[in-house]
C-alpha cells in the first residue's frame, strides 16, 4: 500500500507541475507572438500592461472571462459548449507522454508516438463540432475546410515521423531521445525534418496554411460565433497544439533534453534535471519562434493550392524518405 | 445518365468587410467555390459632393476635392485647380507648377504604398503592410510640413499653391528621396520572388488590354495589361513636360503585373520628386487672380493622372461665381466595372485578390 500511495502522489505532483507550466506557457505564447511579430514589423508589441507588457495575457484572460456568454439562438447548445473543450483537452493530454528529462515523464508508455497521433486526431472533432453547432453555413464550411486540411496534413506528419522511429527502433519517446546520444536525428533525417515542419504548420492552421481562419477571407472560420472564454479556448488550443508540435519536433529531431557536451558530464542528478528541462523548453521555444517568424513573413496559400501541395508534393516526398531511410539503414547496419 | 448539379448560391460580401477597402458591398454568385458572377453594390459613402458644389464658390469647393481620394489628396487638389485655371485662362507660375508636381508625385507614392500594402495584407503578408505604412508616415510628415495637415491637405489654390515650401520640407524631402529606394527593397524581397505570392497573384484576376479598354479600365491597371497610356506623357500638365521619367508597363494583365506596375511607378515618382527638388525655380507661388473667381460662360474637361488613374473634372460655368455643374470623373468608379470580368471563373479567394489589385477607394467611387 505504502509504495502505491507514494507512487500516486508522485504522479499527481508531476501532473500538476506539467499542467501548470504548460498552461502558463500557452498563455504567454500569445504574448511572445505579439512581441516577436511586433518587433519584426518595426513596432514594439504590448508595452503598457505591466513592465514591457508582461501582464498582457493576464489582462486578456480576465477580460475574456468577464465577457457576456453569447450562444446563437438556433445553435445546438450542448455541442456548442463541448466543442472548445474538445479542441483544448486533447492538446493538453498529450503532455502525459512527453519526457522532459530521462526520469521526468508522467507516463512512460511503449507506444508514445501512436498515442500522440491518435489523441491529436481527436482535436479535429472539436473543430467540426464548432462549425456545425454554430448554425451558420459559413462557419460550417470553414470548419470542414479546416478539418480537411488538418486530416490531410496529419497523414504527412505521421509519415515524416516514421523516419526517426526507424532509426531509433522504438515508439517510446524516451528511447527515441536516448537513441540520439551520438547524432541528433535532424542531421540524419533532414528531409523528414522539413516535411515535419511544414506538416506541423499546416496541422495547427498557422500561416502560410491559415486560410480557414483568415480574417480577410469570406468565410470567417469555425469560431465566428464564439465569444468570451469559449473563443479563448480555441485560441489556447491553437497555441497548445503548436507547443505539442514543437515538443515532438525537439524529441524526434533535436535530441529532446540532451545538451551536446554537458549531458555526459558527471553532475548531481537534480542539477542535471534542471539543465535538461531548461534545454528542452528552450528548444521548444525555438520552434515556436520559427512558427511566429513564418507568420510575420509569408502570405497565405489558397485552399486548393494548400491541398495540392500536400498531396502532390509532401506525400511522395514522405514516402520517398521512408523508403530511402529503410534502404540506407539496411545497408549500413 | 443524370449528372449531379451543385446549386448556385448568392453570397454577400457586406459593406463591413476587412478586405473590401472601404464600404463596398459585393454580391457573389457561386457554384461551390467557383465564382459565376460578381455584382458590386456601391453608394454607401455617397455624400453628394457634385450637388453641394453647385452651391459653393469655386474656392470653397477646394476642400471637397481632398475627400474624394482621401489617400492622395494633393493630386486631386491639382486636378481641380487645373480645370478651373483652364476655364479662366490663368497661367500658373513656374515655381508653383514644380511645387504642385512634387506634391502630386509624393501623393502617388503614398497612394501606391497603401495599394500594395493593403493588397498584401488581404493575401496574408502582414509585415509588408506595416513596412508600407512606415514609409507612408514619412510622406505624411512631408505633407504636414508643406500644408499643415497630414491627409486632407487642401493644398493648391486657383492660380498657384497655398504656401511656399519651407527649408525644413526641402531637407526632409531630400532625405526621403534618398532613402526610399532602399526601403522599397524590403517589399520586393518579401513579395516579388516569393513562391506563395506568385501562386496567389500570377494568372489571377486577368484582364486583357482589349477587355480593359472596352470597360474604361485606367491607371496602373490598364498599364498592367500592356497599354502604354499615361496622361502625364500624353497631355502634360503642371511641370511634367520638363520631367524625365518612364511609363511603367507590364503585359500579363494579372494581379502580379499590376503589382509590378505600382512598384515601378513608385520608383519613377521618386525620380520625379528628385528632379523637382533639384530644379526648383525661384519665383511666385501664386498668379494674379481676381478676388472673386467668376469664370466666363463655358465648359471644360481637364484630366490628370491621379495615382489611381484618370481623374477628370468637367466644369460648366454660367458666368457666376458658382459652377452650374461640376462632374467628377473618378478612376476607381470605372475600374470597379472590371471586377466582374476579372473575378469570373476564379475561386472565392481570388475575388479578394482582384479587389486588392485594382486598388479602389470608396471615397472616389461614391463621391
Amino acid at each position: 500500500m505504502q509504495p502505491l500511495i507514494v507512487e500516486t502522489i508522485f504522479v499527481l505532483v508531476k501532473i500538476v507541475a506539467v499542467l501548470a507550466v504548460v498552461l502558463l506557457m500557452v498563455a504567454y505564447m500569445t504574448y511572445m507572438e505579439r512581441k516577436v511579430i511586433g518587433h519584426m514589423q518595426v513596432r514594439l508589441g504590448p508595452m503598457r500592461v505591466g513592465p514591457h507588457g508582461l501582464l498582457q495575457p493576464i489582462a486578456d484572460g480576465l477580460k475574456l472571462i468577464l465577457k457576456e456568454d453569447i450562444i446563437p439562438a438556433e445553435a445546438d447548445k450542448w455541442v456548442f459548449r463541448l466543442a472548445p473543450v474538445m479542441c483544448l483537452v486533447p492538446a493538453l493530454v498529450i503532455y502525459a507522454v512527453i519526457p522532459f528529462d530521462a526520469n521526468f515523464v508522467i507516463a512512460d508508455i511503449n507506444i508514445g508516438i501512436l498515442y500522440i497521433l491518435s489523441i491529436s486526431s481527436l482535436g479535429i472533432y472539436g473543430i467540426v463540432m464548432a462549425g456545425w453547432a454554430s448554425n451558420n453555413k459559413y462557419s460550417l464550411m470553414g470548419g470542414f475546410r479546416s478539418a480537411g486540411q488538418m486530416i490531410s496534413y496529419e497523414i504527412f506528419l505521421g509519415f515524416s515521423i516514421i523516419g526517426p522511429i526507424m532509426l531509433a527502433g522504438s515508439m517510446n519517446l524516451t528511447e527515441i531521445v536516448k537513441a540520439q546520444e551520438g547524432v541528433w536525428f535532424i542531421f540524419l533525417q533532414p528531409l523528414a525534418f522539413v516535411i515535419y515542419l511544414i506538416a506541423g504548420t499546416a496541422e495547427t492552421n498557422r500561416v502560410p496554411f491559415d486560410l480557414p481562419e483568415a480574417e480577410s477571407e469570406l468565410v470567417a472560420g469555425f469560431h465566428t460565433e464564439y465569444s468570451g472564454m469559449r473563443f479563448a479556448y480555441f485560441f489556447l488550443a491553437e497555441y497548445a497544439n503548436m507547443l505539442v508540435v514543437s515538443a515532438l519536433a525537439t524529441i524526434l529531431f533535436l535530441g529532446g533534453w540532451r545538451i551536446p557536451f554537458i549531458s555526459s558530464l558527471d553532475i548531481p542528478v537534480a542539477i542535471l534535471m534542471i539543465l535538461h528541462i531548461s534545454a528542452f523548453i528552450f528548444k521548444m521555444l525555438l520552434f515556436m519562434f520559427i512558427f511566429m517568424w513564418l507568420r510575420a513573413t509569408y502570405p497565405r496559400f489558397r485552399y486548393d493550392q494548400l491541398m495540392g501541395i500536400g498531396w502532390k508534393v509532401m506525400f511522395p516526398l514522405a514516402i520517398f524518405n521512408i523508403a530511402a531511410t529503410g534502404i540506407i539503414y539496411y545497408f549500413v547496419m | 445518365m443524370p449528372v449531379a448539379e451543385t446549386e448556385k448560391i448568392l453570397l454577400n460580401m457586406g459593406p463591413q468587410h476587412p478586405a473590401t477597402h472601404g464600404v463596398l458591398r459585393v454580391i457573389l454568385e457561386l457554384r461551390g467555390e467557383t465564382v459565376l458572377g460578381v455584382e458590386p453594390d456601391i453608394g454607401f459613402l455617397h455624400r453628394g459632393i457634385e450637388k453641394i458644389a453647385e452651391n459653393l464658390t469655386y474656392t470653397q469647393i477646394l476642400p471637397y476635392t481632398d475627400r474624394l481620394d482621401y489617400v492622395a489628396a494633393p493630386a486631386w487638389n491639382l486636378a481641380y485647380c487645373e480645370a478651373v485655371e483652364k476655364l479662366m485662362g490663368i497661367e500658373v507660375p513656374e515655381r508653383a507648377k514644380y511645387i504642385r508636381t512634387i506634391m502630386a508625385e509624393i501623393s502617388r507614392i503614398s497612394s501606391h504604398l497603401i495599394g500594395v500594402g493593403t493588397h498584401a495584407l488581404d493575401i496574408g503578408a502582414m509585415t509588408v503592410f506595416i513596412y508600407c505604412f512606415r514609409e507612408r508616415e514619412l510622406t505624411l510628415d512631408l505633407f504636414e510640413h508643406a500644408t499643415g495637415s497630414r491627409m486632407l491637405t487642401n493644398f493648391c489654390r486657383i492660380g498657384g499653391v497655398m504656401a511656399d515650401l519651407s527649408d525644413e520640407f526641402l531637407k526632409r524631402a531630400r532625405e526621403f528621396v534618398d532613402i526610399f529606394p532602399t526601403r522599397m527593397k524590403d517589399y520586393e524581397d518579401l513579395l516579388t520572388e516569393n513562391r506563395i505570392w506568385l501562386k496567389r497573384t500570377k494568372n489571377v484576376a486577368v484582364i486583357t488590354a482589349d477587355e480593359g479598354l472596352n470597360l474604361s479600365l485606367n491607371g496602373p491597371n490598364i498599364r498592367g495589361s500592356g497599354v502604354k497610356w499615361d496622361i502625364r506623357k500624353a497631355e502634360p500638365y503642371a511641370a511634367y513636360d520638363k520631367m524625365d521619367f518612364d511609363i511603367a508597363v507590364q503585359y500579363d494583365g494579372d494581379a502580379y503585373a499590376r503589382y509590378l506596375v505600382r512598384l515601378e511607378e513608385m520608383r519613377q515618382a521618386n525620380r520625379i520628386v528628385d528632379q523637382g527638388l533639384k530644379n526648383l525655380p525661384d519665383g511666385e507661388i501664386q498668379a494674379k487672380v481676381p478676388r472673386v473667381i467668376k469664370p466666363p460662360k463655358g465648359e471644360v474637361y481637364v484630366r490628370t493622372e491621379a495615382p489611381k488613374g484618370e481623374a477628370g473634372f468637367y466644369i460648366e460655368s454660367d458666368g457666376t461665381n458658382k459652377p452650374y455643374r461640376l462632374k467628377i470623373r473618378t478612376p476607381s468608379f470605372a475600374n470597379l466595372e472590371s471586377l466582374p470580368m476579372m473575378a469570373k471563373g476564379g475561386l472565392v479567394a481570388d475575388v479578394v485578390t482582384a479587389i486588392g489589385s485594382i486598388d479602389i477607394v470608396l471615397g472616389e467611387i461614391d463621391r
